[in-house]
């Protein structure tokens, strides 16, 4: 396995995903799989892209061929026709796998700074940014502090805004 | 022979560059003319030998030398040529001597294209260059050797991956590879002004083309990975947030926010110290995506740690040149003057805002990436940070980043009118709301962002459009007057309009393809048809079939439109020789309006087959848009302004006029 994925990731590849599982290369989700209730279907499709195929690197159970991805989707599919909330499932999941198995980390003490990361660092960019142009314009000063030249540069590019406006 | 004579190359390649990293160095220090004139011919010579080892190793590839060890592991002599070929960076060694061949292939170029760079300048940036060198060339020699012999040799090989056997994928490495490194010209010129303590808005006009070649291909090898991932993958996921593939858009988007801030520094000589940060934090990204792939860090702490040789070589190069250039960076940051003011609301407010959300987004990827590894290493516990996460954090910081994009070439630079500039641009805004409302009434279901992303992308490809016209007046002038300012514009200009367009074009792309993919799953029998997406197809059976190494199973499909038969495809399950490993092979025909996309799966009873079929709308627009943007980074590269080595002509007025008009 990991002499497999040192000359798959030797090659930068776009992913290591689907087919690093050289077990069967059927395609995701079978068609003895899906649910006869188009609307209880959809749902195991969306749970489905939330649950990480444990086997695999970085793919959701609905990508992947590996056996245990089926598995885990056809679990999926008996607590959803048991009647299960989406939310119910996922802690079922939760519950045997651990939070490993989701694609989209919970908010907890732990991932607070990865949640909290994206917002906060806009803020933080934000306010840098503003600071880049409020000491320009207090370094820069008022009009009266002009040179001559400047002025006379800056009628002249007044007067060709006003020509082409 | 041939091959220790690439061993001993490599070998001459390292000392060329520790000669390089050092005499240049001093000279420059002591004003030594003779010394800091070593730089030129050591960076050719350098790239000279590295070209020797590349051409030694390819050379036992391509005639199947098994007694190298690396040939061995990772060729077959069944192997069609291009994929002997490709193999030679197909693996991790021979891909390490890769990125020393580009990285001393950028300096020798500096060398030979930079004749009007200050002398002093040249040195240094050579010199920081050959210490880049000097660290990888001791890497590969000291860990990663890809000229060991085997004794006896073998009769033959063990194949390379299947995966790698592919056209898009054998060159999408030495694409991406170009663009880590090409960003490590940035680097050293960041480094180079940060020794010499001074910056020129000239500066950022040497530093702009290396990093927009190196951001040009960047994008195509990115491209080309998720377009492979695409085809080949069974499913048509093109982008999938995997480490790997954040790995690569890191660089990216800090280097496409290095290139607007450099612009900025040009023009106007402002966000000097920004610029040359960023420049640093893009290479910087670079080595992280280089140590992160190469580690084996990713697959978990733990397989690090059992084999740690080359990931703490690689960390230690990191260390060494991140930690360097940003204590150098906060050293000398005081002594580099800010220069040009400006309004908020301006080109320059406009490219600050570009920056604040690019560098925001590569933040969030970097996090989400690093996250999961910190905390195992942290406490030992493991999550997973997924496509939902990223989908979550990356898409609402590209809304606002879209819907600004169009108003920065339509603001002046210093003070613009933002009224004015939405007037400007009132048609396209117009035609972005009638796709809008379009795309949710044909198609009605689906998220509701989706109609709002495709006006998005409309909103930025028509603006650029609208942005080339109004500056050369079309409708205030007569028709042929208009024509010839248009024709008149600086190549720069349709530079960024093309590259914008692509940015929109890729977002209907991916907006589509993400909301609107149509999908079927059934088993098939022979001879039966379904009604799929206007087409009807019809499985015909699986027969054999072989190619050069490998055989498959064969699935055949006819594909009628309205009555007539518009083509057959041919998905297949395949199998390769060497290796047992198995590939699927999707059958796509390609429309207009996108993509019919088969997938053969299992054999059922009785020459059933389990079928997929998918619809993916307008998917070709994510590649073609990343095309067009590599095109207008190449007519930006081919602006005389920017063209490599053009001598300094610019006077004052022809150039800012000319943009702001």
């Amino acid at each position: 396995m990991r002499k497999l994925l040192s000359v798959l990731s030797a090659a930068m590849l776009a992913c290591v995903l689907a087919v690093v599982s050289p077990v069967s290369m059927a395609v995701a989700v079978e068609p003895d799989e899906i649910l006869s209730n188009p609307v209880l279907e959809a749902r195991a499709r969306h749970l489905s892209a939330e649950l990480r195929c444990l086997v695999c690197q970085n793919q959701s159970i609905d990508d992947s061929n590996a056996p245990l991805a089926r598995d885990l989707r056809l679990l999926v599919r008996e607590r959803l026709k048991a009647g299960d909330k989406d939310d119910q499932i996922i802690d079922y999941v939760v519950a045997r796998y651990g939070e490993f198995v989701l694609l989209r980390p919970r908010f907890s003490a732990a991932t607070i700074v990865l949640w909290l990361a994206p917002l906060a660092l806009l803020g933080v960019a934000l306010l840098l940014a503003r600071g880049v142009m409020r000491t320009r314009a207090v370094t820069g000063g008022p009009a009266e502090q002009l040179s001559a030249d400047e002025k006379a540069r800056l009628a002249a590019i007044l007067d060709e805004r006003a020509g082409n406006d | 022979m041939i091959v220790e004579i690439g061993h001993f190359a490599l070998l001459l390649a390292l000392a060329v560059a520790v000669v390089q990293m050092t005499v240049p160095f001093w000279g420059a220090q002591r004003g030594n003319v003779a010394w800091m004139q070593v730089a030129m011919p050591a960076s050719i010579v350098q790239f000279a030998m590295a070209t020797i080892a590349f051409a030694a190793l390819t050379y036992a590839y391509v005639v199947s030398d098994f007694s190298v060890e690396n040939v061995f592991q990772n060729s077959h002599s069944a192997k069609p040529l291009i994929y002997k070929i490709s193999g030679v960076w197909g693996n991790h060694e021979g891909s390490m001597l890769l990125w020393l061949l580009m990285l001393s292939g950028f300096g020798a170029a500096v060398a030979v294209f930079g004749g009007a760079l200050p002398l002093s300048l040249r040195a240094n940036v050579l010199s920081v260059q050959a210490a880049i060198a000097v660290a990888f060339a001791l890497f590969i020699v000291l860990t990663s050797n890809p000229f060991a012999r085997l004794n006896p040799a073998p009769f033959d090989g063990q194949g390379l991956n299947p995966i790698l056997q592919d056209p898009a994928l054998a060159f999408h490495p030495p694409f991406l590879y170009a663009g880590y490194v090409g960003f490590s010209i940035a680097f050293s010129f960041a480094v180079a002004a940060l020794i010499e303590g001074r910056t020129t808005a000239a500066w950022a006009r040497w530093v702009r083309p290396w990093t927009l070649a190196a951001w040009m291909c960047l994008t195509i090898g990115i491209a080309m990975g998720s377009w492979w991932a695409y085809y080949e993958l069974g499913w048509g996921g093109w982008w999938f947030w995997d480490p790997v593939e954040n790995a690569s858009f890191m660089p990216w988007l800090a280097g496409t926010a290095l290139l607007h801030s450099a612009i900025v520094m040009e023009k106007r000589e402002a966000l000097k110290v920004w610029t040359i940060l960023l420049a640093i934090l893009t290479f910087s990204l670079s080595l992280l995506g280089t140590f992160l792939v190469r580690s084996g860090v990713l697959s978990s702490v733990h397989a690090f740690a059992v084999d740690p040789e080359r990931g703490v070589f690689i960390l230690m190069i990191m260390m060494i040149f991140v930690g360097g250039s940003l204590a150098l960076f906060a050293f000398r940051m005081r002594s580099l003057r800010q220069g040009g003011l400006f309004a908020p609301i301006s080109r320059e407010g406009g490219l600050i805002l570009n920056n604040v959300l690019l560098t925001t987004a590569c933040a969030t990827v970097l996090i989400g990436t690093l996250y999961p590894l910190f905390l195992e290493a942290l406490n030992g516990m493991k999550i997973s940070v997924g496509a939902p996460y990223f989908n979550a954090t990356f898409v609402p910081l590209m809304i606002p980043l879209l819907m600004a994009m169009p108003f920065g070439p339509a603001l002046a630079w210093k003070r613009g009118d933002l009224p004015a500039a939405m007037q400007r641009l009132l048609a396209s805004l117009i035609l972005a709301l009638v796709a809008m409302v379009a795309v949710f009434a044909v198609a009605y279901r689906g998220p509701w962002l989706a109609p709002f992303a495709i006006g998005l992308g409309v909103w930025v490809m028509a603006a650029a459009v609208q942005d080339l016209l109004v500056r050369s007046r079309f409708g205030d002038l007569k028709f042929d007057v208009a024509f010839a300012r248009l024709r008149g514009l600086p190549r720069g200009a349709f530079g960024t309009a093309c590259a914008h367009f692509g940015v929109g074009l890729m977002v209907v792309g991916i907006a589509s393809t993400s909301a609107y993919r149509q999908e079927q799953n059934l088993v098939m029998k022979p001879k039966q048809t379904v009604e799929f997406a206007g087409y009807q197809l019809t499985f015909e059976g699986v027969a054999p079939a072989r190619g050069p190494n490998y055989v498959e199973r064969q699935g055949v499909f006819t594909v009628s439109s309205g009555g007539s038969v518009v083509t057959k495809l041919y998905p297949a399950k395949r199998v390769y020789r060497a290796s047992r490993q198995n590939t699927t092979e999707a059958g796509i025909l390609a429309s207009v309006a996108g993509d019919l996309y088969v997938v053969l799966g299992d054999t059922k009873d009785a020459g059933a087959h389990a079928i997929k079929i998918y619809f993916h709308p307008l998917v070709r627009f994510i590649w073609i848009g990343a095309v067009i943007m590599f095109i207008g980074g190449f007519l930006s590269l081919s602006d005389r302004k920017l063209r490599i080595g053009a001598p300094r002509r610019a006077k004052p007025q022809d150039t800012g006029n000319a943009q702001t008009a």
